[in-house]
């Protein structure tokens, strides 16, 4: 193993650099119309009619409206209730209603606001509390998406003994991805031969795939889907492009031409999805001498309009809200529910992170309550190994929740600094300090059997001139997957990464691998590209009756295999780990396959006259089997805490009459070079037998522990529990001047 | 927008190369460089002026070249991330942010690149401080900003 552990250089890292990396924007196409979406300008109701203003020149112009849709007018993903033009009632506000294609891309600006639709209004639903009091029924009976209920041990005999009882209520707001590329996708449709071809900014390729066929009517084989290098997407760009696929494929089967759509920062912000936002109520039954007894979890999500995924990012927020902690009671009950705001969706942690604030930022106000210090009490009910966690799965010895949170504590002198902030806050007139931590797991790969369902397939072949190709539906969208897979291939063959190339994710030429998304891609597929290419170095030495020597040796008996025998080519199929069996009727089971373990620790200072909050300092420490580039993953941390950082303290989604109204980079304000400390990542390595060379999947992991941590030092700072984030100046307000 | 008659020609020169189109004036330069001039290496984040993806340099100075309308690139030298490097060499900077970790998803560089070469150009030694404060104006959403701020220390020392 040469490559493997280091920091070997970003593989398409030159392109990037020099500007020579092809964004869906930067294709080069010749002879194609821009398109646009009208989209509906009331939150709920009746569509009377759509009108075009014969004052205006519609020549040139093609118009698609739901009666277009050749196949089914339907986005299918687990439920289908979403239309992917609405035809006769709208459910939110910019909903796609028509779309246009023109040449001139300016004169479709103009055109789109000559479009005339006629609404019968209804009272829309805009919030969880109206959702449940069923003031609309928007999501069969009871505008329930999906709801899961998990019990460990006996909550309510415990909750009867109980001396006293502890209650909270937590609250997430919603989040925007932010990627800077915004959304965009180019379809051409070739009548002649029947064909569609799709390229864009995208996740999961095969998502898109699969979404087309039905709307357009066509067989999985008359549809290509191509991933165009992707400037960043955070499970923004998973279940979205499906949709702006089908908008452009729409305009191209209509025009005959290519169509490409491009949103601008508004019509991204305000159209497509976001983090949903989270209201978790815990009650804690405590004993005469403070132990915790049993825990009570309630949570609830709001899905939005459609359904789309959110009944999985439930699941995941659901079986993390134990978060790594040991209780002998402990119920959740979860469910997310229907309103009329655009339909939220996937976002790096998918619903984790608001449920690991809530508990994370109970066992805090308990310690508070209880005279203890934070990370004191949470040592007494972290898992240990053997013990089970709130889902019922024996972590065995996968654990390691205990020693990274000690790890964390020594060495960011947590105690010790502990005590300088409370006596600094004793003698400062203008200012508070605080620290705080949050210790917590993250799953990798999807939840409960979805692995097995996905079944994903991988490919590696050799050339006859001795260069290792990898075939998967994975993208790379900053996270550096090119990277590591080569890494992975080059030290299963021996090889250096110069001998590896991946092969551009394209429906028609690579398997379905599953998409890049739930810390799935370097654990999970990553182990499909080392499994391969031992299926294809192992036909090779047969072959060969012996090893390679070097690169040029390899290119030799390669070139030899070509001749004698034909192609070499090696497959690899996902199986789960022995052992590992998740019951999803009562939610119970090996939830994942490993679990990455950590302790972040943040400090804060916060002037009390303007509330501006300073993040002083801020360490992550975490376990992930094996760090496969150094580089690599802790720019996945860094990044992701930084994110962490903006949805803890600004990032503010303002919601006004169903529709985001702060859409623009000027006022939803995302951390900058200047708001945010160096982030220092540590890691521990403990190798993980399913993952590639030991990795565990890290993507998701850093976004679950910056909000509780902040949110405990600005409660150790400031005195008040802060228990709702974006903990915002304006917040602090109201809890200081409440106290 | 697109009227014939309110075309105006823009002669200017882009990284050192002299570049001549017609277009309407108020055209941003950022789409005058993209889609006029067929140069796609400088990226659109906002439009708005606020993330940097866009960032060029006009006559020197960096500018978010999606707020300034292509009239005033009449007669000036404009500067992209095309013209940092030779075409079989990467720049100081560059390299850096390989060894580095400075790029991600890739889409936020461009900008990057033009913004922290003009800081390399002023030939201070850099500090931390200074960094987070000359490319406050940058948005990054994947690197978390470390990864950069290295890339730039790492790129200053070299140039010493």
């Amino acid at each position: 193993m040469r490559l493997v552990g280091t920091s070997a250089p970003r593989a398409e890292g030159e392109a990037k650099l020099t500007g020579r990396a092809r964004y869906v924007d930067d294709l080069p196409l010749t002879d194609f119309l821009w398109g646009l979406t009208v989209r509906s300008t009331i939150p709920y109701g009746r569509i009377l009619s759509v009108d075009f203003d014969a004052g205006a020149d519609w020549s040139g112009v093609t118009i698609v409206t739901a009666k277009d849709v050749p196949g089914k007018n339907v986005v299918v993903l687990l439920e289908q209730d979403q239309p992917i033009l609405a035809a006769d009632r709208v459910m939110h506000r910019e909903e796609p209603i028509v779309l246009l294609a023109h040449r001139d891309r300016d004169r479709l600006w103009e055109l789109a606001s000559r479009v005339r639709i006629e609404y019968e209004r209804w009272e829309p639903v805009l919030d969880i509390d109206a959702s449940l009091a069923l003031e609309q029924r928007l999501f069969k009976d009871d505008n329930v998406f999906k709801a899961i209920r998990i019990d460990k041990g006996d909550v309510e005999a415990a909750f009867a003994r109980a001396a006293r009882v502890f209650e909270r209520t937590y609250e997430t707001g919603l989040q925007e991805q932010a990627y800077i590329e915004n959304q965009g996708m180019v379809a051409t449709w070739d009548a002649a031969a029947g064909r569609l071809e799709v390229v864009g900014s995208m996740q999961c390729p095969y998502y898109v795939l699969k979404g087309l066929c039905p709307i357009m009517g066509l067989a999985p084989e008359k549809v290509v889907v191509e991933q165009a290098a992707t400037g960043g997407a955070f499970g923004g760009k998973e279940d979205y492009p499906t949709i702006l696929a089908a908008h452009a494929s729409l305009l191209s089967y209509k025009s005959g031409k290519t169509v490409k759509m491009i949103y601008d920062r508004v019509e991204d912000l305000v159209a497509t999805t976001k983090r949903h936002p989270c209201r978790t109520r815990i009650r804690t039954a405590l004993d005469a001498s403070g132990s915790i007894l049993a825990m009570d979890v309630d949570a609830t999500m709001d899905g939005g309009a459609y359904c789309t995924l959110s009944p999985v990012v439930l699941s995941r927020g659901t079986i993390h809200a134990g978060g790594p902690y040991n209780f002998e009671n402990i119920r959740v009950e979860s469910r997310v529910v229907a309103t009329n705001t655009p339909p939220n969706g996937a976002f790096r942690g998918f619903g984790a992170p608001q449920t690991i604030f809530a508990m994370e930022r109970h066992m805090d106000n308990l310690a508070r309550e209880l005279g203890r210090a934070p990370h004191e009490l949470r040592e007494e009910y972290l898992l240990r190994p053997g013990q089970t966690t709130a889902f019922s799965q024996n972590v065995g010895d996968d654990v390691y929740a205990l020693d990274i949170q000690r790890e964390a504590v020594a060495r960011t002198r947590f105690e010790e600094r502990r005590r300088e902030c409370e006596e600094f806050n004793r003698s400062s007139r203008w200012e508070r300090r605080g620290i705080g931590l949050a210790t917590f797991l993250h799953g990798a790969g999807f939840t409960g059997n979805g692995e097995v369902v996905l079944d994903s397939r991988l490919k590696v072949d050799v050339t006859a001139d001795g260069f290792v190709q990898i075939y998967s539906a994975n993208t790379e969208m900053g996270q550096g997957k090119d990277t590591t897979f080569s890494q992975i291939a080059a030290d299963s063959m021996g090889l250096p990464m110069a001998r590896v190339r991946i092969i551009t994710p394209n429906t028609a030429r690579v398997p379905n691998s599953g998409p890049t998304v739930a810390s799935r891609t370097a654990m999970v597929v990553g182990y499909l590209v080392q499994e391969a290419c031992g299926a294809v170095r192992k036909a090779l030495e047969a072959h060969a009756g012996r090893t390679w020597r070097d690169p040029d040796d390899f290119a030799s008996l390669a070139a030899a295999h070509h001749r004698e025998r034909g192609a070499l080519e090696g497959w690899s199929r996902y199986e789960p780990p022995p052992g590992k069996v998740w019951d999803d009727k009562v939610y119970r089971g090996a939830a994942y396959g490993a679990y990455a373990w950590a302790c972040y620790v943040a400090a804060v200072r916060v002037r009390l006259d303007t509330l501006e909050v300073t993040v002083e300092s801020f360490d992550a420490f975490q376990e992930v089997g094996r760090v496969l580039n150094p580089v690599i993953a802790e720019g996945q941390i860094e990044g992701g805490v930084v994110q962490g950082i903006g949805y803890a303290l600004c990032e503010e989604v303002k919601m006004r009459d169903g529709v985001m109204a702060n859409a623009n980079f000027t006022n939803y304000i995302i951390p900058t070079f200047a708001d945010v400390p160096e982030v220092k990542v540590h890691f521990a390595e403990r190798p993980y037998p399913f993952g590639p060379f030991g990795a565990k999947g890290i993507g998701e992991l850093p976004m679950d522990g910056p909000g509780p941590a902040l949110a405990s030092a600005l409660t150790h700072a400031l005195g008040v529990e802060v228990n709702r984030i974006p903990a915002t100046p304006e917040h602090l307000l109201e809890l200081l001047g409440n106290e | 927008m697109s009227e014939e008659g309110e075309l105006t020609t823009i002669r200017c020169t882009i990284d050192g190369s002299p570049h001549e189109h017609r277009c309407h004036p108020l055209t941003s330069a950022l789409d005058f460089l993209r889609y006029v001039a067929g140069l796609t290496a400088t990226k659109e984040g906002c439009k708005e002026g606020e993330c940097g993806a866009c960032a060029i340099t006009l006559d020197g100075v960096v500018v978010n070249s999606c707020v300034v309308p292509a009239a005033h690139l009449q007669g000036r030298r404009v500067g992209t991330v095309l013209g940092l490097s030779r075409p079989d060499e990467l720049s100081a900077l560059q390299k850096a942010f390989l060894e580095c970790g400075g790029a991600q998803c890739g889409i936020c560089t461009p900008g990057m690149l033009v913004t922290g070469a003009r800081l390399l150009e002023e030939g201070e030694r850099l500090t931390e401080a200074r960094i987070r404060e000359h490319m406050a104006g940058n948005l990054c959403r994947c690197t978390g900003y470390g990864k950069i701020v290295e890339s730039l220390l790492r790129a200053s020392e070299e140039e010493r």
